[in-house]
């Protein structure tokens, strides 16, 4: 098992199926897990690759609320992110489509669309030998997606839907192709520091399997994962 | 990355259903990426940069077709028309995929990690000289759960809804035939 084929792509849940999981005891406040606008204006390139994984899976959010409206601000500060890393025309592109499927309600391609634009970040991130910043796309991701999970669960709590939060190996993968990042960017400050937390994380996350963890244990998911995310979202790196 | 298992007894001996199919296609075309692209492309053409697209096509062809031999490209052809089908029963793909070439009795095994709650269906594409594909699931103790079984020779897919949330993994086998590419790709809802 422990040589079983690990990928991003398949291995890395995406947001959408997270939150697929948390909507089936109900529906969540989606909008209520909305956050204001993130900066455009990182220079860190490791800072704007986590933060794009999070617009990502804030993308997801205003998908799930079925939000024209927001999904299309969203898609606008992705494409601002992705221009600052200098990814491809092809990354650009999805963006139109993200509108595009926005203007017409298209809630099931535009979770496709926001997953295919994941991928064609990362894919350009290979060409351009940018392969230490895939996986802080991902990471962010999932921090942000985890943040709104423990959130809405905290505010509505019941066991099926805590149960969602259960990811040991998820985090140890993730924090395992961190470590395996080129000690240059690894030992970046904010790289770093999220590195470290992860640690402590995946233990807040290894709940036994049948049992459902308690609110006090989402509350502290919640705490760990909203301070890395203030931290990815605000701390400029030099 | 890619792993080939032989004679591994958590693998062995895992029975293949022929189960009817549980869909009826409607998407004759496939779904997921495939006819998403060309949705997207006819709204490209609208907006008149059609020309773009089809520059920035024909770069993604040449990138994917150094990355996958042509092979395996048909292989994730025939993953993904069987997945299609599920699209129509409300599961969305995802855009990753895994592909790779096994011998006869071999399996391949892919990490996933699923969320309680959810359905989910892995689905498993090859060509000639496979004939029949094998996919089963277990879980992170590698006890092997029970799936729905849809068995088409070389398409192949488990359907399964888990009770708690984690890593689970799923093996692909070629259980009749000859050494071949295959193509895994896995859809939720």
């Amino acid at each position: 098992m422990a040589k079983a084929i690990r990928s991003d792509s398949i291995s890395i849940p995406t947001p959408g199926e997270l939150f697929a999981a948390l909507e089936k005891p109900g529906k969540p406040n989606w909008a209520g897990q909305y956050r204001g606008p993130v900066s455009a204006t990182y220079s860190n390139r490791a800072q704007i690759a986590l933060n794009l994984g999070g617009l990502i899976a804030d993308g997801f959010i205003a998908v799930e609320a079925q939000d024209s409206q927001q999904v299309k601000n969203i898609g606008t500060d992705i494409v601002k992110l992705a221009k600052a890393l200098g990814v491809s025309q092809n990354v650009l592109s999805r963006g139109n489509s993200i509108n595009e499927f926005a203007e017409d309600s298209e809630w099931d391609a535009l979770q496709e669309e926001l997953e295919a634009t994941q991928n064609e970040v990362k894919s350009s991130m290979q060409t351009h030998r940018d392969q230490d910043l895939i996986i802080l796309v991902s990471v962010g991701g999932w921090i942000r997606g985890t943040q709104v999970v423990s959130a809405s669960v905290m505010q509505n709590y019941n066991e099926r839907a805590a149960k969602v939060l259960r990811q040991p190996a998820l985090v140890a993968y993730i924090h395992s192709k961190m470590n395996d990042i080129s000690p240059e960017v690894h030992d970046e400050p904010l790289v770093k520091e999220v590195s470290n937390q992860l640690v402590g994380i995946e233990k807040l996350v290894s709940f036994p399997p049948a049992k459902a963890p308690s609110v006090d244990d989402v509350r502290k998911v919640n705490e760990a994962v909203g301070k890395i995310m203030d931290e990815i979202q605000s701390k400029e790196v030099k | 990355m890619r792993l080939r298992l032989s004679s591994n007894p958590l693998l062995a001996g895992s029975p293949i259903n022929k189960g009817r199919p549980p869909f009826v296609t409607r998407n004759p075309e496939g779904a997921g990426r495939s006819s998403l692209f060309v949705r997207s492309a006819a709204r490209r053409a609208r907006s008149g940069s059609i020309l773009l697209l089809l520059v920035v096509a024909t770069v993604s062809v040449t990138i994917l077709k150094a990355a996958e031999t042509d092979q395996e490209v048909e292989a994730r052809k025939a993953a993904l028309d069987l997945a299609g089908a599920f699209s129509n029963d409300g599961f969305k793909m995802r855009d990753g995929h895994w592909c790779g070439t096994i011998k006869p009795h071999e399996h391949a095994l892919i990490a996933v990690n699923l969320y309680a709650g959810n359905q989910y269906w892995f689905t498993a594409g090859a060509i000639a000289p496979a004939m029949k594909l094998a996919v089963n699931v277990y879980d992170e103790t590698g006890r092997q759960v029970s799936t729905e079984v849809y068995n088409a020779g070389e398409k192949a897919a488990a359907g399964f809804s888990p009770t708690s949330s984690g890593q689970y993994y799923v093996s692909v086998g070629l259980a009749e035939g000859a050494e071949s590419s295959v193509c895994f790709v896995y859809s939720y809802k």
